[in-house]
């Protein structure tokens, strides 16, 4: 038995469709170069030394003992981080599904989930410090605690918790409203307590999905560079110890290596989320709730589970309201009145502000159609079409959601500042904007394909493949029907990619050049540096234009979007 | 109204086509369609039946050109189409979900194929107009797909691939979504227009009645395995195998040896009675025979061929339904308009009889 014949005849069927695979030989050398090529670069530098293979380096850092805690350091605030965010995101997922609330709990609760996503990473250590730090207005100003120090372990914990949770909450919520209620409706027929419904039916058919949350958060809180470098102190993780063992020690090929080990710890566990966690979470939750649930309406259960998470979320709005805030005194800590806009004409009158923000906004713009359109087909050919070579696309895009941004980083310094392979080809794409708008590529691609894949999977195959047996080729079909029908998929993609560049500063603050200003960079420097007023003025301006085009992205689906269209005939 | 008649209906060859497939269970190759070997006239109506999983919508997708075959070669119209790919191929499908563009409306989804082909828009228009009148859709242009029953999206579905002319029209289980009745009623209606338009016409079903209404040959597969072909009273009266009988319909089987045997005529011994049956094959003395025996070819009364015990009674509106013993073997019997008749109780004793034309030697 052979299938040799179809193999053939599927590659002829290819090779005479000339768009179709132009697009997946583009694909795969871009995936190759700017995804593959950049870690391999790393296991390749950090293996061989002058006198061929050797573990020297990894020797040498593993006998640094800031190498050795910064490790310890990073698990533990990302196992803490892990199981703080998802507990706490249970809690509002479960209030949000379960129980009856008024609507403006609700609203607080839309908030919540949304400010993450238009914010920069780490807009909360700013805010952290501004309130709880040293001259923080809650512990100086209302408690009267004049030495508190929140840099360090605790800092880093509270403020990736309260970054990520919302992400938890999101992941959470789309798993409990498919667990059909009349399994827990059985239960309490049968006499079961609502604790007991809880903790018998519900937390066991939630507990993959509970794991893979943890998890996912896990690798957020270990990639996570901004938050430990502002607010970290002397406390050093992983992503801030490759960051200094770079711009301070010049040492690139330890740096290497100690990329190469945190790229091994967050795809080991990225493994065990994607293929045994995710996996699962399917299998125990598949398909839709039969009807809608019965909210829980006792008050001794609705009014305690409120209160708390409205509590939570006032506080998570009141340290991001923070910022704007912050960036209006005139010294914070010290003068609060009168308001000022000083802060804000500095950072055009002093610090080259405009050319930050037409930089970082021109470049994001640029990356983030590439990005959207990218994802797209991408998404398309995984879903929808077979071919040789689509395992290594979908395998490499998948990848890239496991790779800090920190490790990309360094794999961009070591693979492309001499060239390929330190040979000096390609070597002139160092140092450009060209390189950085491929950094923003590559860091939104996973979210967008992501999306992109889950929105195609819910069109029909045979609608493309009646498309197709009609006569129109791929370039047709795809821009006939697959992108007619994924535009709302493809709008928000393109918004997400533009947001997550414009916010961005992991692997961008390793190859940003001074040639180039960079938002992010900006307010990273003046936080370090103790201008907290400066920062939030900046931050305050960034949060602005990633609201303003997740609004306008809104309205756009609103007015053109193809859900409009579909469901106004209904 | 223009003439809407086939240009040219082309006929279609599978010569020794398989395919293979890996079972994502074990990992193990296996044979989903195996040495399928076969030839459709142009304009003739042909159905693909069997159980699901018995390989009929795969070879439709390797005539589509979706699916590639590992073995054979699959020619349409006389020229080998193997290694085209399904926008080169002269075939036009009809989906089981019908597959209709949600964002376009009735007249684009329909145009779209013309359009591909470069038709100047004049003779789009016309063309159009005209082939919904054939599916009755006359004034529906402007709606929105999701604007339509489903009885009325699966003639849109029918009109965009009836327009652009193919040299074959292909049918994945195009009417497994709809109610039974207006199953009944598209399933003439598509023949209706096969006919007037002399195309030709393969068509994937799992329902029998559905295959027998509206072809002119059925293909009944089985794992993969051409089962039996032929014209539907040809597979109903003479199927060739226990699955073939048992899967056309409701059967009866009654096994016994041969008694003896004649020109064109045969007796198999069945409970110590000598049936005699109408046959064509060679038998001889001895052997094992077994009949195949339709419900509604048996007669029951007081006398007759067989003696049994009723076992079921049950009143069915148009016709009477008995289980009854003969020997061990269970037999189902559908006697209709009960009321001119003796009804059998439970526990009563009876005979069957039946022609020996209505009987089939296996």
């Amino acid at each position: 038995m052979a299938r040799g014949q179809s193999a053939s005849l599927d590659r002829k069927k290819l090779m005479a469709d000339p768009i179709m695979m132009t697009t997946i030989v583009v694909l795969i050398a871009f995936l190759t170069l700017f995804i593959l090529y950049p870690l391999a670069i790393l296991l390749v530098d950090s293996l061989y030394g002058e006198g061929g293979v050797t573990l020297d380096i990894f020797q040498r850092i593993f006998q640094m003992r800031t190498f050795r805690t910064a490790i310890t350091n990073t698990l533990k605030v990302g196992f803490v981080v892990g199981i703080l965010s998802t507990l706490i995101g249970l809690l509002f997922a479960y209030v949000e599904v379960y129980v009856k609330m008024r609507k403006a709990v609700g609203g607080l609760f839309k908030v919540v989930s949304m400010l993450p996503v238009v914010s920069p990473p780490f807009v909360l250590s700013l805010s952290m410090i501004m309130l709880f730090g040293k001259a923080g207005l809650i512990t100086r100003f209302v408690l009267g605690i004049y030495d508190n120090n929140i840099y360090g372990y605790w800092g880093i914990v509270i403020v990736q918790t309260l970054t990520f949770f919302p992400v938890c909450y999101m992941m959470l919520k789309g798993l409990l409203k498919n667990i059909d209620p009349s399994m827990e409706e059985a239960s309490r027929d049968m006499g079961a307590s609502r604790w007991k419904v809880f903790t018998t039916v519900t937390l066991p058919l939630l507990l993959p999905g509970l794991g893979n949350a943890f998890l996912v958060t896990f690798i957020e809180s270990i990639a996570d560079f901004a938050n430990p470098m502002i607010i970290g102190g002397s406390y050093d993780t992983l992503a801030t110890t490759i960051y200094l063992q770079i711009t301070g020690a010049m040492d690139k090929q330890g740096a290497a290596a100690m990329a190469v080990v945190l790229l091994c710890i967050t795809l080991a566990m990225f493994a065990v989320q994607k293929y045994y966690l995710e996996r699962k979470t399917a299998a125990t939750l598949t398909g839709k709730a039969s009807r809608a649930r019965m909210l829980i309406e006792d008050k001794s259960v609705t009014i305690p589970l409120t209160v708390l998470c409205s509590l939570a979320a006032i506080f998570v709005i009141m340290m991001y309201i923070c910022v704007p805030i912050g960036a209006l005194f005139p010294t914070w800590g010290y003068k609060f009145t009168p308001l000022t806009f000083k802060w804000f004409e500095q950072v055009f009158t002093k610090y080259r502000g405009l050319q930050a923000f037409r930089d970082s906004f021109v470049l994001s713009l640029i990356a983030s159609p590439i990005t959207a359109l990218l994802s797209m087909i991408i998404s398309y050919l995984v879903v929808k079409r077979k071919f040789r070579g689509k395992g290594f696309i979908e395998a490499v895009s998948i990848l890239a959601m496991a790779v800090p941004g920190t490790v990309l980083g360094v794999g961009y310094i070591r693979g492309y500042a001499n060239g390929l392979f330190h040979t000096g080809v390609l070597s002139g794409l160092y140092g450009t904007g060209l390189i950085l708008i491929i950094v923003f590529v590559v860091r939104s691609l996973p979210t967008g394909t992501r999306s992109g894949i889950s929105a195609l999977r819910q069109i029909d195959k045979s609608i493309e493949e009646s498309a197709y047996d009609m006569g129109a080729d791929s370039l047709k079909v795809f821009t006939s029907v697959t992108l007619p029908l994924i535009k709302d998929s493809f709008l928000s993609g393109l918004v997400t990619a533009f947001v997550r560049s414009i916010t961005a500063i992991s692997a961008i603050i390793l190859l940003v050049t001074p040639s180039y200003l960079l938002i992010t960079v900006q307010i990273n420097e003046f936080a370090e540096k103790g201008a907290y007023s400066i920062a939030c003025a900046f931050a305050t301006i960034l949060i602005l234009i990633t609201y303003g085009s997740v609004v306008l992205m809104n309205i756009v689906i609103k007015h053109f979007g193809t859900s409009r269209i579909i469901k106004e005939v209904e | 109204m223009a003439d809407l008649r086939a240009k040219q209906p082309k006929g279609v060859k599978l010569d020794h086509i398989s395919k293979i497939y890996k079972d994502p269970k074990t990992g193990k190759d296996f044979y989903a369609v195996h040495d399928v070997d076969l030839s459709i006239e142009p304009g003739t109506f042909v159905t693909l039946l069997g159980p699901s999983g018995c390989g009929k919508t795969t070879t439709l997708r390797m005539i589509a050109g979706f699916e590639s075959p590992d073995e054979g070669e699959i020619y349409l119209g006389g020229e080998p189409i193997n290694s085209l790919t399904p926008n080169k191929r002269d075939t036009a499908m009809v989906f089981q979900s019908y597959a209709l563009f949600p964002h376009y409306n009735v007249f684009d989804n329909v145009a779209y194929g013309l359009r591909l082909r470069k038709v100047p828009k004049a003779e789009i228009q016309q063309r159009v107009t005209d082939i919904l009148a054939l599916v009755e859709l006359s004034g529906m242009e402007q709606r929105m797909t999701n604007q339509l029953s489903g009885g009325q999206q699966q003639r849109v579905a029918l009109a965009r691939a009836l327009v652009v002319e193919p040299g074959v029209l292909l049918f994945d289980e195009p009417l497994s979504n709809l109610d039974a009745k207006l199953r009944v009623q598209m399933r003439t209606e598509i023949r209706r227009i096969q006919q007037a338009l002399g195309i030709t016409a393969i068509y994937v079903t799992h329902d029998q009645s559905e295959a027998m209404a509206i072809s002119d040959n059925i293909i009944l597969m089985k794992k993969g395995v051409i089962a039996q072909m032929g014209s539907p009273t040809e597979i109903y009266y003479r199927p060739n195998s226990e699955f073939v009988a048992d899967f056309i319909g409701e059967c009866n089987f009654l096994k016994g040896s041969i008694a003896s045997a004649g020109a064109g005529q045969a007796a198999v011994r069945i409970a110590g009675v000598d049936v005699p049956v109408a046959t064509e094959k060679s038998v001889r003395v001895g052997e094992a025979g077994e009949i195949v025996l339709r419900p509604e070819a048996i007669v029951i009364g007081d006398t007759g061929l067989l003696p049994c015990r009723v076992e079921l009674s049950c009143f069915m509106g148009s016709y009477q339904n008995y289980h009854v013993r003969v020997g061990d073997t269970l037999v189902k019997i559908t006697d209709n308009c009960p009321i001119n008749k003796k009804v059998f109780k439970v526990g009563d004793s009876a005979y069957i009889s039946f022609d020996k034309n209505c009987a089939h030697l296996l």
